[in-house]
């Protein structure tokens, strides 16, 4: 009977020939490490993010006079509302944590080189996408940081000549982030950029289906394939990483339940403190800070004195990552064979990410803004380094197949 | 690889957040714990609805819910903390206007649903103990940790006249409570505000550790299935 269905169904659609070519039948490197469970716990959260967006939008006020009082009903009222937010709010923290150590996968195992670069453009849409997408759903509790964080950003826009003022007028919808700014920041959170998002991921998992999965090895796989062209490195996605992803996604809900019940502010940097105050308009904080997955870029915006080079820096700093397959002129992937000056410009480039990242979030001073501008130097010396030393780089014997590390 | 790991997790807690005004001590008390205390949030309800709510609103949260959370009978309630206009289903609103408020104190009182969120629970504590004497100010009252603050010292009756040594240390005589008396009012006080800034605080971490027991059963065995299938991988 269950077979009658599915032939009825794969007559008139290909679902079997879909779950072989994506799930079933696609073969899958089988030295897969550590840094391989962030595709799939991305899916997750993209998945949490959703669902509980949904429910919480069941009950959000979307405008300047509501707004705040309905995130306390959902926090007090709701049942289970409170869960439902802090499910929402840990897991746009955990979106980041996640998105971040797959972009760094994908660095140190040269996963966006030649055939892979339209994969990694997808990813980095992706990634560009979400940072709209959190930009403005942060706007949307209208807490103090929410407001005045907007505010700043929106600004910057400003510093753009001749089009500046009117183009973040056109932003804002107002002479200031008001309620008009809420109202179309809540229809792009909520319809227009999770469409975009999920239309992205469909395509970044169609491009990665079709080129196939980079590994550890940076080996291809496709190369070595046995009598019946199953490659003699490969296991199927499906039960392998299925049941393997699971235990990802175990511990990885570990990490997420710890901080959603027992701190869902995340020490401040999840839920920033001034944020448990209404907007006031009338009242500037006393430090406004992105949250804090933005603050490697905003640490990049303050470093260059002149405001529009700042934005200009901030706004590279992020494009520099899309080119990243033509930047990289090596034909040798994995980071286990390449040269030591990769490795130190990888582990230099590592640290600079993360110090950028504090810098971004603690009031500007004389000598933290030097510390702030050696680091962009060094930031967007990975990509220059790594343009001038991979063609010529000293790499070693890449083996044939792959290894267990 | 994994030290570097490492190196990312650690740094994430050490990111201090940097906060405005004088800095205060850490009191070292236990807010999670003075929560499960409900003898104590029914007196700090009292002393807030007696001492502070004339001025200051909790609009976000309401009569019953607090009721219900503290143990107080919807009769009780009504009888001793709502306001004789107001219904039990209600949000804990003020009676003066913001305007007229802000007219007379230089600034609307602020809604101190979230304060303790806003400002830790540390700092309602230790600012409800920084009052001094000054006859400089509109109300005669000064404060430590928040100079020039527009507010009067409503529980000088309590605390006596304090009055800041030359030390920094504040010494309150003539009031109705003992200094013990006095500490445990404000503490009161604090863990209601803390109650109310999230009221499900101690559900949520109830909750949690029968969320995160399930999670690592589940992650036992979830790992032995994926060992068992990948038996015939290497």
């Amino acid at each position: 009977m269950a077979n009658k269905i599915i032939d009825w169904i794969d007559a008139r659609i290909p679902m079997t020939a879909t779950y072989n070519r994506h799930v079933g039948q696609y073969a899958t490197p089988k030295n897969f490490n550590f840094w391989y469970f962030f595709g799939s716990l991305a899916l997750l959260v993209l998945v949490n993010q959703l669902l509980t967006g949904i429910w919480l939008t069941m009950n959000y006020v979307p405008t300047a006079e509501g707004a705040f009082a309905s995130i306390e009903y959902i926090m007090r009222d709701v049942e289970y509302g409170w869960l439902l937010r802090y499910m929402h709010s840990t897991g746009a923290s955990a979106f980041f944590v996640v998105i971040y150590l797959h972009m760094f996968r994908g660095l140190i195992y040269g996963s966006y080189q030649k055939p892979r670069e339209l994969l990694w453009l997808f990813g980095m849409l992706i990634f560009l996408v979400l940072m709209a997408e959190a930009f403005m759903g942060y706007l949307l509790p209208w807490g103090q940081m929410s407001y005045w964080g907007a505010q700043v950003i929106i600004s910057l826009f400003g510093a753009i000549p001749v089009i500046g003022d009117d183009l973040t007028l056109w932003i804002r919808g107002d002479y200031v982030v008001s309620g008009a700014t809420l109202n179309r920041f809540f229809a792009l959170h909520v319809i227009a950029l999770p469409l975009v998002l999920v239309v992205l991921v469909f395509l970044h998992l169609i491009a990665l289906h079709e080129v196939g999965s980079n590994n550890p090895d940076g080996v291809e796989i496709k190369k070595n394939k046995d009598e019946n062209g199953w490659p003699v490195d490969g296991i199927p996605f499906h039960p392998y990483y299925t049941v393997k992803d699971i235990v990802g996604v175990a511990g990885f809900l570990i990490l997420f339940c710890y901080v959603l019940f027992f701190m869902p502010e995340g020490g401040g940097y999840f839920l920033e403190k001034p944020n448990f105050e209404a907007a006031n308009p009338m009242k500037t904080p006393e430090h406004i800070a992105p949250v804090w997955y933005f603050t490697p870029f905003y640490a990049i915006l303050r470093a260059v004195p002149d405001k529009l080079g700042g934005v200009i820096m901030m706004g590279l700093s992020i494009l520099v990552l899309f080119v990243l397959p033509w930047l990289d002129r090596c034909n040798v992937k994995s980071i286990r064979y390449r040269s030591i000056i990769h490795k130190l410009n990888i582990a230099q480039f590592t640290v600079s990410f993360i110090v950028l990242g504090y810098l971004g979030a603690v009031p500007a001073t004389p000598a933290l803004t030097i510390a702030a501008r050696i680091f962009t130097i060094t930031y967007f010396g990975f990509f220059i380094a790594l343009w001038i030393y991979s063609k010529n780089e000293k790499t070693k014997p890449v083996p044939e197949r792959v290894t267990f590390k | 690889m994994k030290k570097l790991l490492i190196a990312l997790f650690a740094l994430v807690p050490s990111l201090v957040l940097a906060a405005g005004g004088p800095k205060i001590e850490p009191t070292g008390i236990d807010w999670t714990e003075q929560l499960k205390d409900q003898e104590s949030l029914q007196r700090g309800l009292g002393y807030f609805q007696q001492y502070c709510a004339a001025c200051h609103s909790t609009q976000y949260q309401r009569y019953g819910r607090v009721a219900e959370d503290l143990g107080i009978s919807v009769d009780e309630m009504r009888a001793n903390y709502i306001p004789t206009d107001a219904k039990i289903g209600e949000l804990m609103e003020n009676a003066i206007p913001e305007k007229d408020a802000a007219k007379w104190f230089g600034a609307a009182p602020p809604d101190l649903t979230m304060v303790s969120r806003v400002r830790g629970e540390d700092w309602v504590y230790t600012y409800l103990n920084s009052f001094y004497q000054d006859p400089s100010r509109p109300f005669g009252a000064n404060n430590t940790v928040f100079p020039m603050v527009g507010m009067p010292h409503v529980l000088e009756e309590l605390q006596g006249v304090p009055l800041l040594q030359e030390d920094g240390t504040i010494v309150a005589t003539g009031g109705q409570l003992t200094p013990e008396e006095y500490q445990q009012v404000v503490k009161d006080l604090t863990a209601f505000l803390a109650y109310s800034a999230e009221p499900v605080r101690l559900e949520r971490e109830r909750l949690g550790y029968w969320v995160l027991g399930f999670l690592f059963i589940f992650f036992i065995f979830a790992f032995l299935l994926k060992k068992e299938y990948w038996k015939d991988v290497h």
